[in-house]
């Protein structure tokens, strides 16, 4: 009981408390007025809205095509092409984010959903390419056996297949929110807000203080849920 | 029960049949064990019966009915299965995965519960301790014997189980084979068995049906193959040792009738009385039971010399290993020369002396029968 406490809000409280009191002593004591100016709670917490709002819209999208797809290209008619998915996938992470992020400024140009819209095309592939490979490695013989005793494909996809796959999508998912967590700083290069506002502002300003806000805040989000998603996985999977 | 048709498999892009009209008939109750080197069709064969394999041609009936025209999930759910590598499901407990059959039959809770209970008992799996367990948590053995009782619990009329002891080691194999044979016996069950392994075949055999490259080349009782192998591939595959093999037909139970020896002495017999039952013994060695009749040990001629006491119950020394009485007489054979003795104690399920058997009773089975 009080592990679980601890491991549920003990460990959260004390991440965002390190986070909140960089933020706190900052705003607090500004060095000069050009950081006072800049480095306001008001903006703290737009810069943060718009920072979640970026995650929590290409995340869901991301994680619903990305699932999606996984089990569509894994089913038998479509796993040759499943297996081209893969290499295409794998070739596509190579591509940098920033590089993503200024191939759509080029076609769709600037503002917060084509910054979502790129954000969710990059989030996809890990997501795609876990789901795909945990399905894909599911032993054959338990497929057969399953089979064999007179389970319909879907009884075997949702009862079988999933539940066995389940701890490599959500790696899949850890990789993509992490990320995504970073790229979504980028987002500000178009238009898109977020995190990514104060550490350009405070690098072209020269003041270091708003940049380590930005970048804390940032690296902060990203271990936090990457950590909460791993804890609520050894929840669920008993079993390995 | 089952009766196979012409039965002709092509597998996409291959020319040559995997099974090529094959004819077969399985009575009820009966156990027939296909076998044949690798590639023979055999496994093939077995999953065209649950239509894990869409026959190219030909029939299949199961109790008279057209296999072919029925919904290929109920015949499955009726028909238990069991494979090599049982392909249990490692996300679920021991009891989620016995349960398979009837949650998908929908059974309601308490009955599949009982069912699970009572079948995990049968294959000697303690309920209590092995039901919220994990299959990593599980030897080889206990694994197959999962993989046994899955099958099992919903007391479907036909098994079909494909090299299901062939992942174990040799002496949990032959204890597996053993408490198998003790449950079909009891619960009658028309099985197909495919093994490549000759031994195993006659040991579990009502028939054997021996393929080669798709096709069956001899369909005949154990006893009947042995002694009239249809041509030179199945006296080759039979071997030249037939008569070790003849062996593998006989339980121990069988020849205790007749192998007609002094009982065992009590704990309490007295010393000049073990003298003298030594002297008479044709192995030099008596067996000791307690009251129960339990096997406690043995006593040869140097542990008279040897230790110092009054009656039995002083001299004896434990055995290292003894067999069952539904052991056959291979089994023995095995033990005998693993221990190094010319003699096996026999013992029951509940572990009661039931006599002892010899070199000498082995030879005299095997001369009797050539």
């Amino acid at each position: 009981m009080l592990r679980t406490l601890w491991v549920w809000i003990g460990i959260p409280l004390i991440m965002i408390g390190i986070a909140a009191a960089i933020v706190i002593y900052s705003v607090n004591n500004p060095p000069d007025s050009i950081v006072a100016r800049m480095l306001t709670y008001e903006r703290v917490f737009r810069v943060i809205r718009e920072h979640m709002g970026l995650l929590l819209v290409s995340m869901t999208g991301a994680t619903i095509v990305g699932v999606a797809g996984g089990i569509m290209l894994s089913r038998p008619s479509l796993y040759r092409i499943g297996r081209v998915m893969e290499t295409i996938v794998n070739i596509g992470q190579t591509v940098p984010s920033l590089a993503v992020l200024a191939l759509f400024y080029t076609i769709l140009g600037l503002g917060f959903r084509v910054a979502v819209f790129a954000l969710f095309l990059y989030s996809i592939l890990p997501i795609l390419r876990n789901t795909f490979a945990g399905i894909d490695g599911v032993e054959h013989s338990i497929i057969e056996a399953a089979r064999g005793m007179g389970m319909r494909p879907l009884r075997i996809l949702t009862r079988i297949e999933l539940p066995i796959a389940f701890p490599i999508i959500v790696a899949g998912l850890r990789t993509a929110i992490v990320i995504n967590v970073g790229a979504a700083t980028l987002a500000t290069f178009i238009g898109g807000g977020g995190l990514g506002d104060l550490i350009v502002t405070g690098l072209s300003v020269h003041r270091d203080m708003i940049i380590v806000n930005g970048a804390v805040i940032a690296a902060i989000t990203a271990i936090l849920l990457d950590y909460l998603i791993g804890k609520a996985e050894e929840r669920v999977v008993r079993w390995s | 029960m089952i009766k196979l048709e012409g039965l002709t498999k092509v597998f996409k892009g291959h020319n040559i049949p995997a099974v090529k009209d094959l004819n077969l008939e399985v009575n009820e109750g009966d156990v027939c064990v296909l076998v044949g080197p690798s590639g023979c069709g055999k496994t093939t064969t077995m999953k065209m019966i649950n239509r894990l394999y869409e026959p190219t041609g030909g029939k299949i009936y199961i109790r008279g009915e057209d296999a072919l025209q029925m919904d290929p999930i109920k015949l499955r759910l009726d028909i238990g299965y069991v494979i090599q590598e049982i392909g249990l499901f490692p996300h679920m407990t021991i009891y989620e995965n016995i349960a398979t059959v009837p949650n998908e039959k929908q059974w309601p809770k308490d009955q599949v519960k009982e069912k699970v209970d009572n079948v995990m008992s049968l294959v000697g799996l303690d309920p209590e301790i092995f039901k919220n367990r994990y299959p990593s948590a599980l030897s080889g053995g206990q694994r197959q014997r999962v993989g046994v009782a899955r099958a099992m619990v919903s007391d479907p009329p036909i098994m079909l189980m494909d090299e299901p002891f062939g992942a174990v080691d040799p002496i949990t194999r032959a204890r597996l084979q053993n408490e198998f044979l003790r449950i079909q016996e009891r619960v009658d069950k028309t099985i197909v068995f495919v093994t490549h392994d000759i031994d195993e075949a006659i040991k579990m055999s009502d028939t054997i049906a021996v393929m080669r490259e798709g096709e069956l080349v001899q369909h005949a009782t154990p006893s009947d193959l042995l002694s009239a192998p249809a041509d030179e591939f199945v006296s080759n595959l039979v071997g030249r040792n037939r008569s070790i093999k003849r062996l593998h037909l006989i339980r121990v139970s069988e020849i205790l009738e007749e192998v007609d020896r002094a009982p065992a002495l009590k704990e309490d017999t007295k010393e000049e009385e073990v003298k003298k039952r030594l002297d008479e013994s044709d192995i030099r060695t008596v067996i000791v039971v307690d009251r129960d009749n339990k096997l406690k040990g043995v006593i040869g001629v140097n542990d008279l010399k040897r230790k110092t006491g009054e009656v039995a119950g002083d001299y004896f020394q434990e055995v290292s290993d003894t067999v069952t009485d539904d052991a056959t007489l291979n089994d023995a054979l095995s033990v005998m020369l693993e221990i190094g003795e010319g003699y096996v104690a026999v013992v029951n399920e509940d572990e009661k002396y039931q006599g002892t058997i010899t070199l000498g009773d082995l030879l005299n089975v095997v001369r009797e029968d050539s």
